[in-house]
C-alpha cells in the first residue's frame, strides 16, 4: 500500500500568498470571536463550586432550580450532563459567603426535594485566589514554551526558521481558542494542557519540514528557494499525513471512549492537529521564504550562527 | 552493517526485562486489606510486635489472612474477600482499641496489591492512582500567615510593656498598628533608653525612631528572619495538627503536604463523608493548665463518687486518674512554643515551654503560691480532656520559660512537646480548593481511560501493519515496548496517575508513532532512489535520527513548561507526557532498530524488504 504517488514536486510556493491570506482571515476571525464572545472559562479559572450529582431516574431540573433559589442560590446554573439522570450544578463564588461549605448546603437542599434522591458524584470548589494564579501560570507556561522553542530552533537551524515556526503555531493556538470562543465550549485546565501540547506537537511538524529544507539546500545545488521548499514539503507530505492520521486515531479514540472529562481535551487536540498540518506546512514555509532564507545561509553555517545570536 | 554489537542487544533486552518486571504488579489487581497504624503522636508503632499481635488476634478469632506486611509506621494484613476483611477489621479494632471512645490505633480498610512478595521486595509496586481514579477528597488549605504574624505581634506588645516597666522606662502607650508595634514617649531620653533596653532583650525586632508632633516614638516591626521563622513554625504546626486530626478519620493513606510557602494539600483517598472530614480539619483543640487537688484521701473519695466541689477527674496518658481543679490557670493561647531539650543541670530530658508576657506573669504568681504542689497540663479535644503531664512545682518560675522534666525519656519529651504544640492551629486556615470524586466515578474514569488507550492502540496497530507490513509490525512492537517502559517508569517513580495522565499516555503513543513513520518513510524513499535493502535500512535510521531528536526536543520543551507551571490536572498530564517522550526516543530508535537488525541483519543476500509497496515514479 502506498497512498502518495507524487511524480513531481507540488508547487506549493506558487500559491503561498493564497495560503497566507487564508491563514490571516482565519486568524482574524478567531481573534474576533475571542474578543466579542470571550472564552467560557471553567470553574478552575473563575472560582466557584461545581457539583455533579446523579439520580436513579431523570429529575425535574426546574424543581431543582426553584429549590436552590429558595435557599439563596438564584445564580445557580443547573443543567444535564451526559445523560438526563446526571445533573451539573455550577455556583459562582460570592463575597461574604463561607465558600468552603457550599457543597454540603446544596446537597442538604437537594435532599429536601421530593422524588428520587441525589447521589453525589463529584465536587469541585475553587477559591478566588486560585483561579487568578492559574491564569497567570498558564500565561507563564505559554511564554516559556515560546521562548524555549524559538531558542532551540534558532540554535539548531536559523532564526528565520524559529520565527516562522512559532508564528505559524501560535496561529494554531489562537484558532483553537477561537473555536472555543465561537462555540462557547468550556475552557478547562486539561484544555489548556492540550493547547500547549499542540503547540509543541505542531512545532515538531514544522521541524520535520525544515529539516528537509536544510538537507535539500545542502545536497542539491542550483534550485531556487521556492523549489527547495516545494521539494521538502512534497517529500515529507506522506509522513505528515500518516503521522497526523495516527495521532488523530488515538485522539478520536479518546473523543469516543474518554467520556465527558476528556471530551473537550480531545476536541482541542483534534482542532490543533488539523490546523497543525495546515499551518506547519503551508504557513511556516512561506513565512521562511518571505523572511529571505537562502542557500548561502547553509553553506557558511558558522557565520550564520553568529548572526543568529545578534 | 545492520547488526548491533552483543552489548547493545543485551542492553535492549535488559531494559525491556526491567520494564516487564516493574509493569507486572499492575496486572495483579488489588485485594482487600486492613491497616493498623498509630493514632497518637506519642505512640510509636513497633512493627515486629504489632505484627505478632495482629497475627494472634486473627488466630484467636479464627480468621485466615493472606499475608502480613509492615513498614516503619503501619502493619497491613491481606484478606481473601471483603467479608473476611470486615470481620477482621472488627476483631483487630476490638483487640487494639479496648476503649472505643479513646482509640490509640487507627484501624482502616485498605486495598493492597495482590502481587507476589518477591515483586514487592524489589520495590515493584503498582502505579499510584490519583483521587480522580480511586475516589476521595482533595483539599487545598491556605494558612493565614498575616494572622500568625499579628498573633505574635500582639504578644510582643505585652512583652514590651512588661519589659519597659521592669526596666523603669516611662512610655506614653504601646499599641499594635497593623503589622507594626508603636511605642510613644514624652522625651527623647526615654526613647533612647527604651531603644537600648529593647535591643538588648530581643533580636527579632527592627526598630525605627521617629517623631509624631510633640511625641517621640519607636516603631518596631518583626525583622524578615523572625517573620520567616514564625511562618515556617505556623505551617509546620498546622501540618502536625492536621496529621493528628486526620488519624481519627481512619484513612489508610492520607497525604498532608506543604505546597508553596503558605499552603497545605490534604488528600484523603476513599473518604466519602466530606462534611465530617471538613469538620475534623477545622476543629480546634485547647491546652489548659490547672492545679491538681492533692489533699490526702480526696482522690479515693472522688473515685467512690464523692467528688469534692470545684474539681473534676481526668485520666493521664497511662490511664491513672487525677483529681484536677475546675479553675483554669492558663490556656494554650498563652503558649508560644514548646520544644524538647535537656535540663541544664541534671541533663535529664525535658520540655521547654515559652509563654507570652501575660502568661508569664500569671505563671509566676501561681508557682510562687503553690510550691511543692502539682499542676496538670491538660489537652482538651472534642470536649474530652487528657492529662499530658502533671509535674510538681519546685519553686517560683518567672520569665515565661517553663521546663517540664523528670522521669521522661528524650523520645517522650519530643512527643510531649509535639502534643503541646499540636493542640491547636498556629494560624487560621481556609479551604481554597476542594475536589471530591465519588468511588463509582473513579472506577468509570479508569475504564474510560483504559478503553481510549486500548482502542486507539489497536487501530494504529492495524493500520501500521497493513501499510508497512513487517516494518509496521516492528513499529507496533516498538510502540508496545514504549507503553511497557512508560508504565514501568510510572510504577517505579510512584508518580500519581490521573485521568489527564492516562490521556497523556494515549497522546504520547499517538505521537510516538511519528518516529517510526519517519523511519519507515525514509527507508521507502531510499529504496525508491535505488539503494540496496541493507543500505536503505541503515540510511533510513541514520537520516531520520536528527529529525526525531529535533521534533522530540521541541515537544519536550512544551512538556517541561507544563510541568513547571502546571498544577493539579495539568501537572498529572505533564509528568506522563515528559516521561513518555523520553521512553519513546528509546523504543522508537533502539528497540525497533534492534528488531529490524535481528530480522534482516544476518541476511547477506537480501532482495526485498517487507515494508509494503514501494512505488516508483517510473512504474
Amino acid at each position: 500500500m502506498e497512498f502518495f504517488r507524487i511524480r513531481k514536486d507540488i508547487p506549493f510556493m506558487k500559491h503561498a500568498l493564497v495560503f497566507n491570506v487564508i491563514s490571516l482571515v482565519t486568524f482574524l476571525l478567531a481573534v474576533f470571536f475571542l474578543v466579542t464572545k470571550g472564552l467560557h472559562f471553567s470553574v478552575e479559572f473563575t472560582g466557584g463550586t461545581l457539583m455533579e450529582v446523579s439520580y436513579a431516574e431523570a429529575p425535574n431540573l426546574e424543581k431543582l432550580r426553584e429549590s436552590l433559589a429558595k435557599d439563596g442560590y438564584q445564580d445557580a446554573q443547573v443543567q444535564n450532563f451526559g445523560s438526563a439522570r446526571d445533573v451539573l450544578i455550577r455556583l459562582p463564588n460570592r463575597e461574604g459567603m463561607e465558600t468552603g461549605k457550599v457543597s454540603e448546603k446544596v446537597m442538604a437542599n437537594l435532599a429536601t426535594i421530593e422524588g428520587p434522591k441525589a447521589e453525589m458524584r463529584r465536587v469541585e470548589f475553587v477559591g478566588p485566589q486560585v483561579g487568578k494564579e492559574l491564569a497567570s501560570d498558564g500565561a507563564m507556561a505559554l511564554l516559556l514554551v515560546i521562548g524555549g522553542i524559538v531558542a532551540y530552533l534558532a540554535m539548531r537551524f536559523e532564526w528565520r526558521f524559529a520565527v516562522s515556526a512559532i508564528i505559524a503555531n501560535l496561529h494554531d493556538v489562537i484558532i483553537i481558542l477561537g473555536f472555543f470562543a465561537l462555540f462557547q465550549w468550556e475552557f478547562s485546565l486539561p484544555v489548556l494542557a492540550a493547547t500547549l501540547a499542540v503547540l509543541g506537537y505542531s512545532v515538531n511538524e514544522s521541524v520535520v519540514v525544515f529539516d528537509r529544507v536544510r538537507e535539500t539546500f545542502k545536497k542539491k545545488r542550483g534550485l531556487s528557494t521556492p523549489e527547495v521548499l516545494d521539494h521538502a514539503i512534497t517529500s515529507t507530505i506522506s509522513r505528515t499525513i500518516i503521522t497526523h492520521g495516527s495521532t488523530q486515531i488515538m485522539v478520536l479514540s479518546m473523543l469516543l471512549f474518554g467520556g465527558e472529562t476528556l471530551y473537550y481535551f480531545s476536541l482541542a487536540l483534534t482542532i490543533g492537529i488539523c490546523f497543525g498540518i495546515y499551518s506547519s506546512v503551508l504557513v511556516a514555509s512561506p513565512l521562511v521564504m518571505w523572511l529571505g532564507v537562502s542557500q548561502e545561509q547553509f553553506m557558511q553555517v558558522k557565520k550564520e550562527k553568529e548572526e543568529a545570536v545578534v | 552493517m545492520n547488526r548491533y554489537p552483543l552489548w547493545k542487544n543485551l542492553l535492549i533486552g535488559l531494559v525491556l526485562l526491567w520494564g516487564l518486571i516493574y509493569t507486572l504488579p499492575n496486572f495483579y489487581g488489588e485485594v482487600p486489606a486492613v491497616q493498623v497504624s498509630s493514632g497518637k503522636a506519642t505512640l510509636k508503632l513497633d512493627a515486629g510486635t504489632t505484627q505478632k499481635r495482629v497475627d494472634e488476634i486473627l488466630a484467636a478469632a479464627g480468621i485466615q489472612h493472606d499475608g502480613l506486611f509492615s513498614d516503619f509506621n503501619s502493619v497491613r494484613a491481606r484478606f481473601r474477600d471483603t467479608d473476611t476483611q470486615l470481620k477482621a477489621k472488627d476483631a483487630i479494632e476490638k483487640g487494639f482499641n479496648p476503649d472505643a471512645a479513646d482509640p490509640s490505633y487507627v484501624v482502616a480498610l485498605n486495598l493492597l496489591s495482590a502481587s507476589p512478595q518477591w515483586l514487592t521486595s524489589i520495590g515493584a509496586l503498582p502505579m499510584y492512582l490519583g483521587l480522580d481514579l480511586r475516589g476521595g477528597v482533595h483539599f487545598l488549605l491556605q494558612v493565614d500567615m498575616k494572622g500568625a504574624v499579628t498573633k505574635r505581634l500582639d504578644s510582643t506588645t505585652g512583652d514590651l510593656r512588661t519589659l519597659l516597666r521592669d526596666k523603669n522606662v516611662r512610655h506614653a502607650g504601646i499599641t499594635r498598628e497593623g503589622q507594626t508595634v508603636v511605642i510613644k514617649f514624652r522625651d527623647a531620653e526615654a526613647q533612647s533608653r527604651a531603644r537600648a533596653v529593647i535591643t538588648a532583650s530581643s533580636n527579632d525586632l527592627q526598630l525605627t525612631e521617629g517623631q509624631d508632633g510633640a511625641d517621640f516614638k519607636i516603631t518596631a516591626t518583626l525583622n524578615p528572619l523572625a517573620q520567616k521563622s514564625i511562618q515556617e513554625f505556623a505551617l509546620k504546626q498546622n501540618i502536625t495538627t492536621l496529621h493528628n486530626r486526620i488519624n481519627e478519620l481512619g484513612v489508610a493513606e492520607p497525604v498532608i503536604q506543604q505546597q508553596g510557602i503558605d499552603r497545605i494539600v490534604v488528600q484523603l483517598p476513599g473518604v466519602q463523608d466530606v462534611a465530617k472530614a471538613k469538620d475534623i480539619l477545622g476543629r480546634t483543640a485547647t491546652l489548659e493548665i490547672r492545679m491538681v487537688e492533692d489533699a490526702p484521701g480526696a482522690l479515693e473519695a472522688a473515685m467512690n463518687g464523692a467528688i469534692p466541689p470545684g474539681t473534676e477527674i481526668y485520666n493521664d496518658r497511662e490511664g491513672r486518674p487525677l483529681l484536677v481543679k475546675k479553675q483554669v490557670v492558663l490556656t494554650g493561647e498563652r503558649l508560644t512554643d514548646a520544644q524538647p531539650g535537656f535540663d541544664g543541670q541534671t541533663h535529664e530530658a525535658a520540655v521547654h515551654l515559652t509563654l507570652d508576657s501575660a502568661g508569664a506573669r500569671i505563671f509566676k504568681d501561681v508557682t510562687r503560691e503553690n510550691v511543692n504542689k502539682r499542676m496538670a497540663i491538660l489537652l482538651i479535644e472534642k470536649g474530652k480532656g487528657e492529662v499530658v503531664t502533671a509535674p510538681v512545682i519546685r519553686g517560683e518560675i518567672g520569665g515565661g520559660r517553663v521546663q517540664i522534666s523528670g522521669r521522661m525519656s528524650s523520645e517522650e519529651a519530643t512527643d510531649t512537646a509535639l502534643l503541646l504544640r499540636a493542640g491547636s492551629l498556629a494560624a487560621p486556615m481556609e479551604i481554597i480548593e476542594e475536589r471530591t470524586i465519588g468511588p463509582s466515578l473513579g472506577a468509570e474514569n479508569i475504564s474510560k481511560g483504559f478503553h481510549s488507550t486500548l482502542w486507539g492502540f489497536v487501530a494504529i496497530g492495524i493500520f501500521m501493519c497493513a501499510y508497512y507490513m513487517l516494518f509496521g509490525l516492528v513499529s507496533v512492537l516498538a510502540l508496545a515496548s514504549n507503553l511497557l517502559l512508560l508504565i514501568a517508569l510510572l510504577s517505579l517513580l510512584q508518580a500519581t496517575l490521573t485521568l489527564p495522565g492516562i490521556a497523556a499516555i494515549a497522546l504520547t503513543l499517538g505521537m510516538a508513532i511519528d518516529a517510526n513513520v519517519l523511519i519507515n518513510e525514509r527507508i521507502r524513499e531510499e529504496l525508491r532512489n535505488g539503494s540496496s535493502p541493507q543500505a536503505a535500512i541503515s540510511a533510513g535510521y541514520d537520516r531520520a535520527f536528527d529529525t526525531i531528536l529535533d521534533s522530540n526536543v521541541t515537544t519536550l520543551i512544551a512538556g517541561v513548561a507544563l510541568l513547571v507551571f502546571g498544577s493539579g490536572p495539568v501537572r498529572g498530564f505533564a509528568v506522563v507526557h515528559c516521561l513518555g517522550i523520553l521512553t519513546s526516543m528509546f523504543s522508537a530508535i533502539l528497540v525497533s532498530r534492534g528488531l529490524v537488525n535481528l530480522i534482516y541483519g544476518k541476511k547477506r543476500k537480501l532482495d526485498k524488504l517487507a515494508i509494503g509497496q514501494v512505488w516508483k515514479p517510473g512504474n
